[in-house]
């Protein structure tokens, strides 16, 4: 349903938007609009040479194919997550509840010099997985599990709210119908938090292909293998190619822009559906 | 073949919701539970519903005993306060859900939607998300909804009480006239007695977890089984009196008891309890006068007259609008009292 257009009766808009917007050049648009103008200084063609190298695909498809596997696995295993710390009490809860936030917390470096120490081949988790033939550390795996792990307050974050607003009764009214738990599940309690899924997903998404920190560690850095974009820059930038660094950079803007513009519309065109009744 | 419930208790912690309740519902009857917040009646009927489960007692329906069948199975159907609307659901959808879920054949289920839409006044507004709707419109599906799949009992959650006055009074009519269509035996829980009244063949008075009283919507008002009932429904004039041989004394006001009033004796202390309609003032400058009227108040069609009995408390009661019997009433006049009826109560010893 359409917004009303109608006078607002709090006042202040004007100000209130220009301060956004002025908030929101300095933070957001000006550094982005300077990477921008940092790329032009390359030609088209030289501009192109840079970003078609087989390294530098490599290296996106690994950045954003990793991103999107956390992302899902995140979306799965956060879901569960905030069903279980919603849904049930149990000793030890808040202390879970405030376990989530840590990979906030945490400098991404650390995590991802421990995640390699617990997943190289001689550590706790990377031996047993080892002597099973999956190597993790050093691997595309690796990379996804520290994204995973730096991803997941994300999902639980934004679906624990709207789970908690979910009266039981809807569900209770679909037992009342015949449903079972699986046909209650799909029909009446997924479809009541996927905005707020899809949200936490975009999220994670979003932080994973920027990651940086964590990974350089677990993913040994190995060209056309183990190489992300983001230490491809780095590594532009400490050659002192500044404009392909930011040719590189841009790319990965605009991915992730157009990824997360048709998320939002997505958003967008299932709230207006389903409306705040 | 209704509905049995017997022996009913529930407790949550220490705290007792529902305390030995029995009652039968013959099918077709349309039943209210009646008494006030956090008496127990939602959780009488959400056992019955199988949505909590009781710490004692047994329903059965349809002479089926039920205690152990998930809700889905009980073929009941329930219509909650805040409608509980599938939000992401057109309307359609949502009437059709519980026939879906059953695996009915898309074509009669139309045709039952359809039936259904007609009979809660909801054609046209098929295509329309519950967000869509006004808050009448929303609890008709959620009736609609609750009756598709043709349930042999339903049960409603105070299923008025999220809507304004003029909606609440549309939407009763609809359920008599449902109910008297469909022929569905059905209970539903209230604290508003003019709607327990006006709707219910039965009423069941539950308080404190008990049930009070069962019985029709005359015998509670006019024979209260306890003192609960009587000073719950209506409005009443709660006494203090001192009981002597066979009247009852309220200060200067002299109160005739009926023979065989349960339960006072002589020179024992009693509780009055006398309906705002069984007493009459009239003005009275003389030795009669036993009160001073304070407040004269019109309430629409009638008046209530407050007034302060000589050696006791304030006093009520209420007239007909242009009753020739207000002639002279007015503050600071004396008047006599006439009690047609009370119902007096030993006072427990403190």
């Amino acid at each position: 349903m359409a917004r009303s257009r109608a006078k607002n009766v709090l006042p202040g808009f004007g100000l209130t938007l220009g301060f956004t917007l002025l908030y929101l050049s300095l933070i957001v648009l000006i550094p982005l609009a300077a990477l921008l103008l940092k790329s032009t200084s390359l030609t088209w063609g030289q501009f192109w040479g840079v970003v078609s190298n087989p390294r530098v695909l490599a290296a996106y498809r690994l950045s954003f194919g990793a991103a999107l596997g956390a992302a899902l696995v995140n979306a799965l295993f956060g879901l569960l997550l905030a069903w279980v710390l919603v849904r049930y009490s149990f000793p030890g809860r808040r202390l879970i509840d405030a376990l989530v936030d840590l990979p906030f917390a945490l400098p991404t470096a650390v995590a991802g010099i421990t995640l390699t120490a617990l997943f190289a081949k001689t550590g706790w988790l990377g031996a047993p997985l080892h002597a099973l033939g999956i190597d993790v550390a050093y691997t595309p795996l690796g990379v996804m599990i520290a994204l995973t792990f730096i991803g997941l307050p994300f999902v639980v974050r934004t679906v624990q709210p709207v789970l908690e607003d979910l009266a039981a009764e809807r569900e209770e009214a679909a037992a009342m119908l015949g449903a079972s738990r699986w046909q209650t599940l799909r029909g009446i309690v997924l479809p009541e938090l996927a905005p707020a899924l899809v949200t936490g997903f975009a999220l994670a998404f979003a932080r994973a292909t920027g990651e940086y920190g964590s990974i350089v560690f677990i993913s040994g850095n190995m060209p056309m293998k183990t190489e992300i974009a983001p230490l491809v820059i780095i590594t532009k930038l400490e050659q002192y190619d500044y404009a392909g660094a930011t040719a590189v950079a841009v790319v990965m803007l605009a991915i992730s822009f157009t990824l997360l513009l048709v998320i939002n519309l997505l958003q967008g065109w299932s709230g207006r559906r389903h409306g705040e009744a | 073949m209704g509905i049995r419930v017997d022996g009913l208790s529930k407790r949550f912690g220490s705290f007792v919701a529902v305390d030995d309740v029995t009652f039968d519902v013959r099918a077709g009857e349309l039943v209210a539970l009646l008494g006030p917040s956090g008496g127990g009646k939602s959780t009488i009927l959400r056992i019955i519903a199988g949505l909590e489960t009781a710490d004692a007692g047994s329903v059965s329906l349809e002479g089926e005993v039920v205690d152990e069948m998930p809700p889905r199975d009980r073929r009941v159907g329930f219509v909650f306060q805040h409608y509980a609307l599938f939000r992401h659901m057109t309307v359609e959808q949502n009437i059709g859900y519980g026939l879906k879920v059953r695996g009915v054949a898309k074509a009669e289920r139309q045709r039952r939607v359809g039936e259904l839409t007609g009979i809660m006044g909801l054609r046209g507004l098929e295509a329309r998300y519950p967000a869509q709707l006004s808050g009448g419109q929303r609890q008709r599906v959620a009736l609609a909804r609750s009756l598709a799949p043709s349930p042999r009992l339903l049960l409603l959650d105070e299923p008025f009480a999220a809507v304004d006055a003029r909606v609440r009074e549309e939407l009763r009519a609809w359920l008599r006239r449902m109910h008297d269509q469909v022929g569905v035996t059905s209970i539903f829980v209230t604290h508003d007695q003019e709607e327990a009244f006006g709707l219910a063949d039965r009423v069941m008075v539950i308080n404190r977890g008990r049930l009070e009283q069962d019985g029709s919507p005359r015998e509670i008002q006019d024979e209260p089984a306890t003192e609960f009932v009587a000073r719950f429904i209506g409005e009443s004039n709660v006494l203090e009196a001192r009981v002597q041989g066979e009247d009852a004394w309220v200060g200067a006001l002299r109160v005739g008891l009926d023979q065989g009033e349960r339960g006072t004796r002589g020179g024992a202390a009693a509780r009055l309890i006398i309906r705002s309609y069984d007493l009459k003032f009239w003005h009275a400058e003389n030795g009669d006068s036993v009160a001073v009227v304070r407040r004269v108040v019109p309430l629409g069609d009638r008046v209530r007259v407050e007034a302060a009995v000589d050696g006791a408390g304030p006093i009520f009661a209420h007239f007909p609008r242009r009753s020739s019997l207000l002639h002279g009433i007015e503050p600071g006049a004396r008047i006599a009292v006439e009690v047609t009826r009370a119902r007096a109560y030993p006072v427990e010893a403190p």
